[in-house]
């Protein structure tokens, strides 16, 4: 018998014969109102950033916070950046990058998360290995909690997908927090549609 | 309304004085109450470190002692909750039914049973940090508990503020485990003193003079630490500041 | 604080092949260091304050609890048909998903796909089954390099050390503590105990081995039977760069972890780091349903015992754990003692009933290491009755015959005094005043251990008993 068949034989043992359905689960949603101001909330508190729009340029803080920087990847088009990822880049490639620029398919109210898929990433390690990330969301694209989240067809259209709540953090050494601990030393968000 | 009383082993034999307050107190309301002379254990020792089958045999003469009465109050929300949870090595007859169903603790027998409104011959002028014994917190619902997202409440809280003259100072950890956990203070010596002692500081910070609670069994595990530490507080039955037996 | 930076850190239980493991005496040491005690207790109450500030700001908190725990347990019934969707799913996206009944043939699947590949050099983040599995030293002696990538665990792996907490591992160690691991394994500056200069040395020496993996593994918080994809959850990013960057990603998973679909990952994943650390979500909460672009994704399965326990009525409520530590933050005892004390795997509440079923003789101690006051399991997220399965364990214990020998005649001579009025009254009422007086589990055994740190009480005058046979009844009643 294989290991496989073993295991599920051993687990039908215990098993119910008799089919039930999973529970199912409420949106528990509160305030869709303040759904934006919530995010902010949310994404500051996860130690992320909140770029401002100037109305002149929406874009000016943005280029002000990459203008000192070597290396700079950019796959929005309002962005011009001075490296390009093409098909054959290897993930690893990415290490020396100083700002990722890209933008989220979604962001979450209640934890202040984006949601990065694989196509918006373009190579995945685009979301872990530069030092910093800039991230453009669509404000409309921001859903009140996670159970409106994990509702999204984005999930079931990819292979890979993360939210980002903030930069990467540890608090491994006596509780003290580290901003930076393997991914993105800074997560910032420009609310732009 | 016929009573049991119930009086712990070890109250028996080391607080005498809070079974006599229990008693008096118990006397004051519209009550019969009999000390079943025969009593010995909850048999929660034996229970709580697994033995089971070597709690059988006080189990039977717990319910022997006891099946008569109306009710059953016991002083100690521990040796409740383990008639009222744990009498389990038996066989469930009506009459270890019955007494497993109307055994009560002292507090939930004051605030459930008799609903009790006032203590007018009781008068604590002092600074009051409630200890909450984890069986009687978490078991019989004593309290709202912290871990839990649930409306404040307190019976012994409710109780005592019904007394004149208390003032109720606020621990740092509210519901932390003392660390007497019956035969836990023995077999896990070290662990055990080493949480009483951390107890007695929040008590000791919160600027309390005494500590009350409804089981004597934290209290003399907190003031052995609290002796041997040198801290000045002060432990207190419940059942003694409800009659008035201190002020 | 600059005795805790002085103060050398405590080693867990010393473990003697098959011996029972002394917890205890692994606590009084841990306890005999007081400024690492102290530190220890003051951040894991830390962690509960804020769990508790999290669960205040959630008005539906017990309903996403009742919810987890109805979910896990319908799962657990239907665990068959779920692994079976998920593995038909997994499939059809492209992932190869293997089966292994124990960590023994874990080990051999995770080695054998590594040898099929050429990789040499595997970059790893936390997982408590690969501790469970002992994989790291396994594959280490196949000639593999395997690298922690998680800050906490990689500290753990360079000092030789098991993680002393699920989430935490190495919470019971200072900054200096870290920064003389630091100085011996990576060359860091001697003295230098700046938590950013040591997290920093820590990113700086790992990168390289990330970039260079031929192999990447991650554990899996979550499987979704529905899309067959696998939910790892991490603050330092570290899973999202062993996963993505090399060009195979293997992940290593018990079978328990499965849950039906997509909406029910939300009650997870709202409960999971608000009960483990008392943030809303932890930084990364990462999908993985396929290989990447150019890449190739290996999914083990792995059962160890699972089953087993699954078939255990009383027990197998364990099987709901989503490890979030939040029953060792809350245990007074885990506090006090420190992870490493308990000398297994898992520690803490969810360690005393998960150890026994993994080694009932070596682990006999465990269930002991608790008050029973039951803070835990108002505090587990998915509602596992922890204090009450720790109850169940010591009778289990006591029938499977693992009782100490104290316990067990200590127990056996109560059982009898308490059954005997006649003979009980005679023990309290007459012989040496200190024996009469205190209660009779405290002095009947040789260790009478009281009054090492506190103080006995003074004996009163009479008993209870005897006052009310005075004061009560008439004389010659009382004395029959």
């Amino acid at each position: 018998m294989s290991s496989r068949e073993f295991i599920l034989t051993q687990i039908r043992q215990s098993c119910h014969t008799e089919r039930s359905e999973a529970p199912t689960v409420p949106f528990f949603h509160q305030d869709p109102a303040n759904i934006v101001d919530k995010f902010k909330q949310s994404l500051i508190a996860m130690g992320g950033q909140i770029i401002e729009t100037d109305p002149q340029d929406p874009y000016k803080f943005v280029k002000e916070k990459i203008a000192q920087s070597k290396i700079i990847c950019s796959v929005v088009p309002e962005i011009l950046g001075n490296r390009h990822l093409t098909e054959t880049t290897e993930p690893k490639e990415l290490q020396d990058i100083d700002y990722g620029v890209l933008r989220a398919s979604f962001g979450v109210a209640e934890t202040g998360s984006i949601c990065l898929t694989e196509q918006d990433l373009f190579i995945n390690t685009l979301g872990y290995l530069p030092q910093h990330l800039i991230i453009f969301l669509d404000p409309k694209q921001i859903v009140e909690n996670l159970h409106d989240a994990y509702a999204r067809s984005e999930w079931k259209q990819i292979h890979y997908a993360a939210l980002h709540s903030g930069p990467s953090a540890t608090a491994d050494i006596e509780g003290v927090l580290i901003r930076g601990a393997q991914g993105v030393r800074s997560l910032s968000v420009l609310l732009i549609e | 309304m016929e009573v049991g009383l119930f009086i712990p082993c070890y109250m028996d034999a080391l607080e005498p004085e809070v079974g006599i307050s229990t008693l008096k107190l118990l006397e004051r309301f519209d009550v019969n109450v009999t000390y079943p002379f025969d009593q010995t254990c909850c048999g929660q020792p034996m229970t709580n470190t697994g033995c089971h089958k070597e709690a059988e045999e006080t189990e039977k003469l717990f319910v022997k002692n006891f099946s008569s009465f109306d009710y059953i109050v016991m002083p100690s929300g521990s040796c409740t909750n383990q008639v009222r949870h744990h009498f389990d090595a038996i066989q469930q007859t009506d009459e270890v039914l019955h007494v497993r169903k109307n055994t009560y603790d002292l507090v939930e027998f004051l605030h459930d049973i008799l609903k009790v409104a006032s203590f007018p011959w009781a008068n604590f002028s002092h600074k009051v940090a409630i200890h909450y014994n984890c069986n009687a917190l978490r078991g019989l619902r004593h309290a709202s508990m912290s871990e839990r997202r649930e409306p404040f409440f307190s019976k012994p809280k409710d109780l005592l503020s019904k007394v004149k003259g208390i003032e109720f100072v606020e621990l740092e950890r509210p519901d932390e485990c003392c660390g007497f956990g019956g035969t836990f203070s023995i077999f896990e010596e070290g662990v055990s003193a080493k949480m009483g002692q951390d107890k007695v500081m929040d008590q000791h910070r919160s600027g309390a003079e005494y500590v009350v609670s409804a089981d004597s069994s934290c209290l003399m595990h907190q003031k052995g630490c609290a002796m041997r530490m040198g801290v000045d507080l002060k432990y207190a039955h419940i059942a003694q500041i409800l009659n008035g037996d201190l002020s | 604080m600059s005795d805790l930076q002085q103060e050398i850190q405590p080693k867990g239980a010393k473990i003697k092949g098959n011996k029972p493991v002394n917890q205890l005496e692994a606590a009084n040491r841990f306890i005999a260091a007081s400024a690492h005690q102290q530190m220890h207790d003051q951040r894991l109450w830390d962690l509960r304050k804020k769990r508790d500030a999290q669960m205040h700001l959630i008005p539906e908190w017990e309903e996403l609890r009742d919810l987890a725990s109805d979910i896990k347990s319908h799962t657990l019934d239907h665990l068959a048909d779920y692994l079976e969707e998920f593995e038909r799913n997994a499939k059809a996206n492209g992932v190869h998903v293997h089966w292994a009944k124990d960590a023994q043939e874990s080990n051999q699947i995770i080695a054998g796909i590594l040898k099929e590949h050429d990789a040499k050099n595997l970059v790893k983040s936390k997982s408590m089954l690969g501790e469970e599995c002992l994989l790291r030293q396994h594959l280490e002696e196949e000639g593999v390099t395997v690298i922690e990538t998680d800050l906490g665990e990689r500290i753990q792996q360079l000092d030789k050390e098991d993680p002393s907490h699920v989430v935490v591992p190495a919470v019971h160690k200072s900054r200096t503590d870290v920064s003389k691991v630091f100085v011996k394994t990576l060359n860091a500056e001697e003295g230098n105990n700046d938590v950013h200069y040591l997290a920093t040395t820590q990113r700086e020496t790992t990168r390289p081995y990330i970039l260079n993996a031929d192999a990447g593994m991650t554990g899996a918080n979550f499987l979704v039977a529905e899309t067959g994809a696998v939910v790892v959850c991490t603050n330092e990013g570290n899973a999202d760069l062993s996963a993505n960057t090399p060009p195979l990603h293997i992940v290593t998973v018990g079978i328990e972890k499965i849950i039906p679909k997509m909406e029910h990952l939300a009650v997870f994943i709202r409960l999971l780091s608000r009960s483990a650390l008392g943030s809303p979500i932890t930084q990364y909460t990462s999908y993985f349903s396929g290989p990447r672009k150019g890449g190739e994704m290996h999914v083990v399965l792995v059962d160890n015992g699972r089953s087993t326990r699954l078939a255990s009525h009383k027990f197998k409520a364990g099987l709901k754990c989503i490890r979030c530590g939040a029953c060792m933050n809350t245990c007074p005892v885990f506090r006090r003692s420190g992870g490493l004390s308990y000398g297994s795997v898992y520690a803490g509440p969810i360690g005393l009933i998960l150890s026994p079923t993994y080694n009932v003789h070596k682990y006999r101690n465990l269930p002991f290491a608790s008050t029973l006051n039951g803070s835990c399991t108002n505090v587990c997220p998915v509602k596992i009755n922890l204090h009450e399965q720790i109850f169940a364990w010591r009778e289990t214990l006591a029938e499977e015959k693992e009782l100490s020998l104290s316990k067990r005649i200590i127990m056996t001579s109560l059982g009898k005094l308490f059954a005997h009025p006649k003979a009980y009254r005679m023990a309290v009422q007459t012989g040496d005043k200190l024996l009469s007086y205190l209660p009779h589990f405290m002095v009947y055994n040789q260790l009478n251990t009281w009054g090492r740190q506190r103080d006995i009480p003074t004996p009163p005058k009479e008993t209870f008993h005897s006052w009310y046979a005075k004061n009560y009844m008439k004389k010659g009643k009382a004395d029959e």
